[in-house]
């Protein structure tokens, strides 16, 4: 065998997960091993990763590759280690989310899609409803959500980021 | 009218169909035509084309004929205004981002696509913003891919999932991004990957071989029977101009159902190969040169009299030769006073020729192998020696049939194995004997047991033969070319005897079945009747030189066991007759006389399959230049040295006298008798083993020839396989070139890290340009560092 590419934390967490499915369902867990080798390489898949999730998991690569490729949460190119996504969807806009966005590609002087040069900031495609119109206009950076977004607390939000 | 059975109306028309059934089945016995792309009878049901919308009497909406089963009373109405409107619709919808490039495309004239779209499709689209644009991407030299034709009916996708059993292509992205494809850029490995041309309804994947060459209205089509393994998978040749331009599948259930493999769907490249011989050649101080028909046909009749006359004349035959070819060497062999002729050319224990079966074979239909209960393979790599059986015998696996394996290497297979045995190849019988004591066989036949202890590996699969209504145990090449074959043989017949198993053969060479009917044996005449004395066999012929030989369709360097000591034996020869369609550097080397033959497509010939099925290919096109089918060479040869008896005008007077010579045979695979066999334990002890198998593109000369298969995956063979211990102990990497010395040869190949390899071992497979000169495929060896 030779070693794999996920670390020992990542196989550690991916062997919780398939605990939790029969063991002949082992794919059950590619959503959660996924999630587990993008978290390990700062926001985003290789072809190597999704290779060691099909060993581990026992599938055909092609079917990790499907369900990587599927699902937006997903990175599978490489982006900027934090992820930001800013719902542009039709209770955010309706509360100024064009403003936020046009704010934080001025700020980095990229555009929604793109990475920052020094690869601290990726921003994601415009994001869909995250549930929270409540709250809009609302961003999601990296595992967090941000409500009532105003240009000034987004500096505030974006600027702690390491 | 059993309770299954229920009556629907469709088109006004009424039909009875099983309950469970879906509507398109219904309609397609019926013959009613109902447009499909995403359907197809062979994989499950996706329901993600829509193209099949039809009314239903009393459903709110168009349904899907593929995914709605029929119902008592159902009224259907496939062409009423609803589903016209329906299909229409759905045509319009698919065509929005298909290219439309059929003036440039292969599939055009017989794409599924265009046909549905004329019959069922609106004049004119409304869309008129962009189209979407895939890029593709090269997997590998066999299947053209042109995605941006995609309709996404993911037939490829099933395909490689329900019956390839290697899932390699998907469907990658969502919504407007959907791409079916590999994702990454790979070249596709199943042996059966050539199928996904067939069932594309669209001109996404085509055969790249035949890319651009033909339109599909110019080409003529002509059925004929793959002669590249013993299956006799049915087969349409495509011709071009009297040229063969591509060969596809031709439906049969009772054997290739509706599949063929890329050995047999691509080998017909080796056809168009520059080494086709056109003339005669005879040697003239030492160089061969081109002579006409007279000269080469003279020499040839010296050669063999003289030869004869000298008691030392060895016919060797190869197996993928035709029933009337073989059955002819065989003729005029015997004619001459000679039983020294053979087609098992890499075989190397005859020891059980006295008890062997007249023709060993399947033991049961092609269609038996996808409902055994337990099966156990000895010696095979069935999946590329036979890759059609193979998807058989993995329908057995799926539904429930517990198959094991006793191979030298853990073949990779398209299913899960319930036991896969991999000790090292001198040790086979070992395995095989701790089975058949786990089985409590009658072992009474066999003298010098070793007492050797099953464990529960063994007992399980003894358990699972023992319990299974339909078991078989099988015997492929690389038992019947194993040193110990005898041994294995016996001990494969008191296992399937005691646990009420089929013993079947898996005879890997085209037309193997053919050649022991057709008596290209030392010990049997045609039609299987034993001799008083049997001839020499192929082993002892090439163990040491005989005055002559004549080779029919051989490559030594390739086909024999030894190859390296077969050459050595027929360059000792005085004289050397090859009946060939092809030259190559070993019979420049070797031949007096050369006498250019027909191939496959060009002659008519009969090919009998592993289970005694016969099946006649007529002759198709020309043979280039002067070459001639080979049985009309035998049959101006043996009035030239005035045989009797052999005065055939036509092939079919040569099968017909093979068929009624065939007429009593009883296939039996299981030997008569009380003869003893010794128990031969071969062991190499510690000494590092070299072991391999003849691959899948390089059976015989025609493949070999082909070169978009030698280009495929499964024709890049030229490795030491190690496991990761043996590369740790030898201190090398993969990657690496090393020296393997083989009794004094040495050849230098690059290392690849393979785990299936037993420990002590390095496979490295015969029948290839860069292992010729190693010799047998079962022999120490020792490697070095280059």
């Amino acid at each position: 065998m030779t070693e794999s590419v996920l670390n020992q934390h990542s196989l550690d967490e991916i062997n919780e997960w398939l605990g939790r499915y029969p063991p002949e369902q082992k794919q059950s867990a590619v959503l959660a091993a996924l999630r587990v080798a993008q978290h390990q390489n700062d926001g985003y898949l290789t072809t190597e990763l999704m290779d060691a999730c099909a060993e581990v998991l026992d599938m055909p690569k092609i079917a990790v590759y499907e369900v990587a490729s599927f699902y937006s949460m997903y990175e599978t190119k490489p982006c900027g280690r934090h992820n930001i996504a800013i719902c542009t969807n039709i209770s955010c806009m309706l509360m100024g989310s064009d403003t936020i966005v046009n704010h934080v590609e001025k700020k980095y002087g990229i555009k929604l899609g793109e990475s920052t040069a020094d690869g601290k900031i990726f921003l994601k495609v415009e994001e869909e409803c995250l549930a929270a119109c409540a709250g809009g206009p609302m961003m999601q950076v990296d595992h967090v959500y941000h409500t009532d977004l105003t240009p000034e607390k987004v500096d505030e939000i974006l600027d702690a980021l390491d | 009218m059993s309770d299954d059975d229920i009556n629907l109306t469709v088109d006004g028309q009424p039909l009875t169909a099983k309950r469970g059934q879906m509507l398109i089945e219904v309609t397609d016995a019926a013959g009613i035509d109902i447009p499909r792309f995403c359907y197809h009878k062979k994989l499950s049901v996706a329901a993600n084309c829509r193209m099949c919308l039809v009314e239903v009497e009393k459903a709110p909406k168009p349904l899907p004929a593929c995914a709605t089963p029929v119902m008592p009373d159902m009224v259907v109405k496939t062409r009423s205004k609803l589903a016209l409107e329906a299909q229409q619709g759905t045509m319009e919808f698919l065509l929005i981002n298909h290219p439309l490039d059929c003036p440039i495309c292969d599939q055009g004239g017989e794409c599924e696509l265009q046909d549905v779209a004329m019959g069922y499709g609106g004049s004119a689209s409304q869309y008129t913003e962009g189209k979407r644009v895939v890029m593709d991407k090269y997997i590998g030299p066999l299947i053209a891919t042109e995605m941006t034709r995609c309709i996404h009916c993911t037939r490829c996708v099933r395909f490689g999932e329900e019956i390839a059993g290697v899932r390699e292509l998907g469907a990658t992205g969502r919504g407007e991004n959907v791409r079916i494809g590999t994702y990454i850029e790979k070249s596709v490995a199943s042996e059966v990957s050539g199928n996904v041309i067939d069932i594309c309804p669209v001109g996404a994947l085509t055969a790249r071989p035949s890319r651009y060459s033909a339109r599909s209205w110019e080409l003529q089509q002509a059925p004929a029977v793959a002669p590249h393994d013993s299956l006799g998978s049915n087969i349409f040749v495509h011709l071009d101009n009297g040229k063969v331009n591509r060969v596809v599948p031709r439906e049969n259930e009772a054997i290739n159902e509706v599949w063929i493999s890329d050995r047999d769907r691509f080998s017909y490249q080796g056809l168009h190969s520059a080494d086709r011989l056109t003339t005669p050649r005879i040697r003239q101080n030492g160089e061969l040169v081109d002579c006409d028909w007279d000269t080469a046909l003279q020499a040839a009749v010296d050669a063999l009299r003289s030869g004869a006359g000298k008691g030392s004349l060895g016919v060797l035959a190869s197996a993928h030769s035709t029933l009337e070819e073989l059955y002819m060497a065989q003729k005029l062999a015997r004619a001459l006073g000679t039983d020294d002729i053979d087609h098992r050319l890499a075989q190397t224990d005859f020891s059980a020729d006295a008890s062997s079966p007249a023709m060993p074979w399947l033991g049961m239909s092609i269609n038996d192998l996808e409902s055994l209960d337990a099966a156990l393979v000895v010696g095979s790599n069935i999946r590329k020696e036979l890759p059609i059986a193979a998807l058989r015998l993995r329908k057995s696996a799926l539904n429930g049939g517990r198959i094991s394996f006793v191979n030298p290497l853990d073949f990779p297979m398209h299913f899960d194995a319930s036991v896969a045995l991999s000790p090292r190849y001198d040790r086979l019988a070992d395995e095989l004997c701790r089975i058949a004591v786990a089985a409590e066989a009658d072992l009474g036949k066999l003298r010098g047991l070793p007492s050797l202890e099953p464990d529960d590996r063994h007992r399980q699969i003894a358990a699972e033969l023992r319990d299974a209504e339909r078991a078989s145990l099988m015997l492929g090449s690389l038992a019947v070319n194993h040193p110990a074959f005898a041994t294995l043989a016996a001990l494969a017949e008191a296992i399937a005897t005691k646990v009420n198993a089929t013993l079947s053969y898996l005879p890997s060479l085209g037309n193997s079945a053919g050649a022991w009917l057709a008596g290209v044996v030392p010990h049997r005449r045609a039609g299987g009747s034993a001799l008083g004395s049997a001839g020499r066999h192929a082993g002892d012929m090439l163990n040491q030189s005989l005055n002559t030989y004549l080779l029919h369709g051989v490559e030594l360097e390739f086909d024999a066991a030894n190859a390296a000591g077969a050459m050595q034996a027929v360059a000792g020869a005085e004289q050397v007759i090859c009946v060939s369609a092809f030259d190559s550097e070993s019979i420049r080397q070797y031949a007096t006389v050369v006498l250019p033959a027909a191939a496959f497509t060009e002659s008519y010939g009969t090919y009998v399959n592993a289970t005694g099925h016969w099946q006649s290919n007529r002759g198709l096109v020309e043979p280039p230049g002067q070459a001639r089918p080979a049985w009309k060479i035998y049959r101006v040869l043996a009035d030239l040295l005035e045989l009797q008896d052999i005065a055939y005008t036509s092939p079919e007077q040569i099968t017909r006298e093979v068929q009624s010579q065939c007429a009593n045979i009883e296939l039996n695979n299981l030997t008569s008798g009380s003869a003893q066999t010794d128990y031969q334990s071969i062991d190499y002890g510690d000494a590092l083993l070299r072991v391999g198998e003849i691959p899948i593109h390089r059976v015989d000369p025609l493949v070999r020839r082909s070169v978009p298969l030698q280009k495929s995956n499964d024709g890049k063979q030229a490795f030491a396989s190690m496991r990761h211990s043996e590369l740790q102990r030898h201190n090398i990497n993969d990657g690496d070139q090393i020296v393997v010395v083989q009794n004094g040869s040495r050849v230098t190949l690059p290392v690849k890290l393979d785990d299936a390899v037993p420990e002590n071992c390095v496979w490295i497979p015969g029948g290839l340009t860069e292992t010729a000169a190693l010799g047998p495929l079962c022999a120490a060896v020792e490697i070095q560092r280059s």
